[in-house]
């Protein structure tokens, strides 16, 4: 053999994946070493994912071979993976919602007696709940948890296979900084007990921050794998995109217009009927962004679905323009005005097996010129959805492509052009950069901040604070339902300061000289 | 070298794959079944004319069929607008059956000596009544999700029973010898037929219905509602859909054209209400409704074809003297793999090959 003994964990070779003829990766090499982070850098489409769905058994490569511990093994599904040791934490939980967090615990495994022993898988999750700060309820039912507590529930899920391989992808992208920290924890424990973690993301700091080797992956091809100390942010950028891009966002500085809404006093229950927004007021303005910051499952969800209409409050006002929205229908928000860029694309902003036009009309079908009385003109849809893919730069084989083939990246742009065609008064906008590449991610920002010179008033739901904070105008942070306090000038104050808050501690304690 | 197999969703579906499987599906039943009734001692090339003859080589043989096809059809169309909302109405046999009682009840207490408005009166009594009976659960479905499943399935129960009260008690013929039938409609209260055969108007309903919601789920907004209820519910939401009144709405549909077979059935075929007068096809209809792959066009053709099997299948019991069990069993085999083919529709299977390390 040509490589050194014991050299990886993992060696894949020679890889190649297609689909109908398009090769999501073209002889791509790749290996982790026991002990090390080796992160998987690429913007989306670049195969980063297929590459790791072949190491994990869902998909089996044309060609190229795969390793481990210098054996070759073919990986014929997730089980196959799973007893070689391969776990994978997918950028879509692939949880049982109906089922708890224990069920879905030991969903697959084998060797699980008839009498399924609840006890003892609590105590095996709560064990390794406490020792890598996982924490999350055994017994909920998956469906009613977060996002960032079902990717905690992913996590714990492979850990509890004992995988000597941890395959994360964007792990961080739904997570606070706090939490990140959290994880990063762990993964910097798993790495000391001599696991390799194959860490996939977009966001060079924490890949600069915690990888020991960095491969790099542009259109299905391997560009390079490097040191993490020989390179610097820039080069990887360019590496990932093959050009040059600008990190920072101009943003000019502008005043509030009048009042689009004003939201007083609302308390909005969740799904489990629990009240997840306590006595929230706001008041949003024209041009102007309100950033909202809190750790994933702190009511940001309830409080945007009440927003736009979707949850009624069970106390409290919401007036658009000054008249009373509070119990109207959600087609009434639309009519108004109202958009919205919910954090979940397939599952509720788009409908996955229908086409681009089709998801284009989804706010529109029945309006003019769409719409012709009760007849839907397909020849005024096709240009429609057309304006929009153009401006959006929406990349498709076709309009008659259904939206489920379609790349993160293009599926936030189609729904990002559809809520905004009809240049919205209120636009509300949750993680709208989650998961996309550098150059999907400064085209959604800086259509935000055009949004707002325009003088649409946009509420800007993210996790990722420094983004928070250097689009927003004003920034809310959010805890456990409640506002902890209006930040009103929030490049100026310190990310700490904001993690303190999102962990619970009111503004008036921070500044006490009541500043804010 | 085959060392396994892979099954993966296909990405791209080609077309020519919607002809060639259910093709190859068709030959594979008639050889299963051609198989089965060589066991049986019967020569299968010889039953397969005595069908394909039976059902499609006299007048009377096509118009059997069609007599067949119609109900299947209108009840056919009418699950199938529910299952394009995901709402699973099992209950078409009940509102069959609650569409025919008050068609019976307008006869009954409303009668008008002119076809023209009888058929009227009949069609909006047993719209009106099938449409209420499906609605109902519909609307417990909607407002406080209680399984459909269970509701329209059990409505079917009581729809039966209450029918059974009617012809056994106020409603019997005295004529009838003890038989639970009413007694038969008069003339204005038939449907017409065509040409010397038992082939009624119901045949121009379910054309009209057929095309009529074809057009809709392609062309008009409410269609386009229906469809993404049907894909994703919570993207209706967001989209401002009111999905109560939607769900309650094609639950009236799906019961009102249910309704119509039941009066098409009575009116049009029997000429009276009696017990079983169904036998079943409410049920049947469902069958249809999946093979036709939710297409209002496809469930004319795919009932025409259920017609051919249930023609063909009595002429095997009288002709070459099988049991009615086994003609179940060749129309079952034939639906096994109709059925079973769409999987390779939706998946490919791969063979993983390579040498063995």
């Amino acid at each position: 053999m040509s490589f050194q003994q014991n050299c990886c964990l993992v060696e894949m070779k020679n890889i190649t994946k297609k689909f109908a003829g398009f090769h999501a990766n073209d002889k791509v090499d790749f290996d982790v070493r026991p002990g090390e982070v080796h992160a998987l850098l690429g913007e989306n489409g670049a195969g980063k994912s297929t590459l790791m769905n072949v190491l994990c058994g869902l998909y089996f490569q044309e060609e190229g071979t795969i390793s481990i511990e210098n054996r070759i093994v073919e990986l014929k599904n997730p089980k196959d993976a799973i007893l070689n040791g391969i776990g994978m934490v997918h950028q879509h939980f692939m949880l049982v919602p109906s089922q708890t967090v224990w069920e879905n615990m030991i969903l697959g495994l084998d060797n699980i007696p008839q009498f399924l022993p609840k006890h003892r898988v609590i105590e095996k999750i709560k064990e390794i709940s406490k020792k890598y700060g996982l924490h999350v309820d055994p017994e909920a039912k998956t469906w009613q948890l977060s996002i960032g507590e079902q990717q905690r529930v992913a996590i714990l899920r492979v850990l509890y296979r004992q995988a000597s391989v941890l395959i994360l992808d964007e792990p961080t992208a739904v997570l606070t900084p706090q939490e990140s920290k959290k994880l990063f924890q762990t993964v910097m424990q798993m790495r000391s007990e001599g696991h390799g973690i194959v860490f996939i993301s977009h966001k060079l700091d924490e890949v600069m921050e915690f990888s020991d080797r960095i491969t790099i992956l542009r259109k299905g091809r391997k560009i390079a794998t490097v040191e993490t100390d020989s390179v610097t942010k820039q080069r990887l950028a360019e590496m990932m995109v093959g050009e040059k891009v600008a990190f920072s966002v101009d943003k000019p500085d502008m005043d509030p217009g009048k009042t689009v809404m004003e939201i007083d006093n609302i308390s909005v229950l969740n799904d489990r009927g629990r009240e997840a927004v306590r006595n929230i007021s706001l008041e949003l303005r024209q041009n102007e962004i309100i950033g909202v910051a809190g750790i994933a499952g702190n009511g940001q969800n309830e409080l945007c679905e009440a927003i736009v209409g979707l949850r009624k409050p069970v106390s409290g006002k919401i007036y658009m323009f000054g008249k009373d929205l509070t119990s109207a229908r959600p087609k009434a928000y639309i009519s108004e005005g109202v958009r919205y860029i919910p954090a979940d694309r397939k599952g509720t902003g788009l409908i996955p097996n229908m086409n681009i036009n089709e998801n284009a009309i989804l706010k529109k079908y029945w309006q003019k010129p769409v719409s012709r009385g009760f007849r839907i003109d397909w020849r005024a849809v096709l240009d429609f959805a057309k304006a929009i893919v153009d401006k959006f730069h929406v990349d498709a084989p076709s309009m008659e492509t259904p939206v489920r083939n379609l790349s993160g990246g293009n599926l936030q742009k189609l729904m990002l052009g559809r809520e905004l065609k009809d240049e919205p008064n209120l636009l509300v906008a949750v993680h709208p950069t989650w998961g996309l590449d550098v150059a999907a991610t400064t085209f959604v920002r800086e259509t935000l901040l055009l949004e707002r010179s325009r003088g649409a008033s946009i509420l800007f739901v993210s996790e990722d604070l420094s983004e928070l904070v250097s689009i927003s105008d004003r920034l809310a942070v959010i805890h456990g339902g409640e506002f902890m306090g209006m930040i009103d000038d929030p490049s100026s104050v310190d990310l700490e300061t904001v993690g303190l808050m999102m962990a619970g501690t009111p503004a008036s304690e921070i500044f006490p000289g009541g500043k804010s | 070298m085959i060392r396994g197999l892979k099954v993966e969703k296909r990405l791209y579906r080609p077309r020519w794959l919607s002809v060639l499987i259910p093709v190859s599906g068709m030959i594979l039943a008639l050889i299963a079944s051609g198989f089965f009734m060589y066991l049986l001692g019967v020569s299968p090339l010889k039953a397969f004319k005595e069908v394909i003859y039976s059902a499609l080589g006299s007048k009377y043989g096509i118009s059997e069929t069609i007599v067949k096809a119609v109900p299947l059809a209108l009840a056919g169309i009418a699950v199938l607008l529910s299952f394009k909302m995901i709402i699973w109405n099992i209950g078409a046999e009940g509102q069959i059956v609650i569409g025919a009682l008050a068609t019976t009840a307008v006869v009954r207490y409303m009668f008008i000596d002119n076809p023209i408005v009888m058929f009227i009166l009949m069609i909006m009594a047993s719209c009106i009544a099938g449409g209420l009976w499906a609605a109902f659960a519909g609307y417990l479905k909607a407002r406080w999700n209680v399984n459909e499943i269970i509701t329209t399935l059990m409505l079917n129960y009581i729809a039966i029973h209450l029918m059974e009260h009617f012809i056994y008690g106020p409603w019997r013929d005295p004529a009838s010898l003890g038989f639970p039938m009413t007694k038969p409609f008069p003339d204005a209260a038939r449907l017409y037929q065509f040409a010397d055969t038992r082939v009624h108007v119901g045949i121009i309903i379910a054309i009209i219905l057929g095309l009529l919601f074809y057009w809709i789920f392609k062309n008009t907004r409410w269609g386009y509602e229906v469809r993404v209820i049907g894909e994703n519910p919570r993207a209706a939401d967001f989209a401002g859909i009111n999905y109560v009144w939607n769900v309650v709405f094609v639950m009236f549909l799906s019961g009102a054209i249910c309704g119509i077979a039941g009066m098409t059935e009575i009116a049009g075929l029997q000429g009276r209400l009696q017990s079983g007068f169904s036998g079943g096809f409410g049920y049947t209809a469902i069958i249809v409704a999946w093979l036709a792959r939710l297409n209002p066009l496809s469930v004319l053709f795919v009932s025409f074809f259920m017609g051919i099997l249930l023609v063909g299948g009595d002429t095997l019991q009288i002709v070459m003297r099988l049991p009615l069990s086994s003609t179940l069993v060749i129309q079952g085999l034939i639906l096994f793999f109709l059925l079973g083919g769409e999987f390779f529709r939706r998946y490919r299977i791969k063979f993983i090959t390579g040498k063995e390390q």
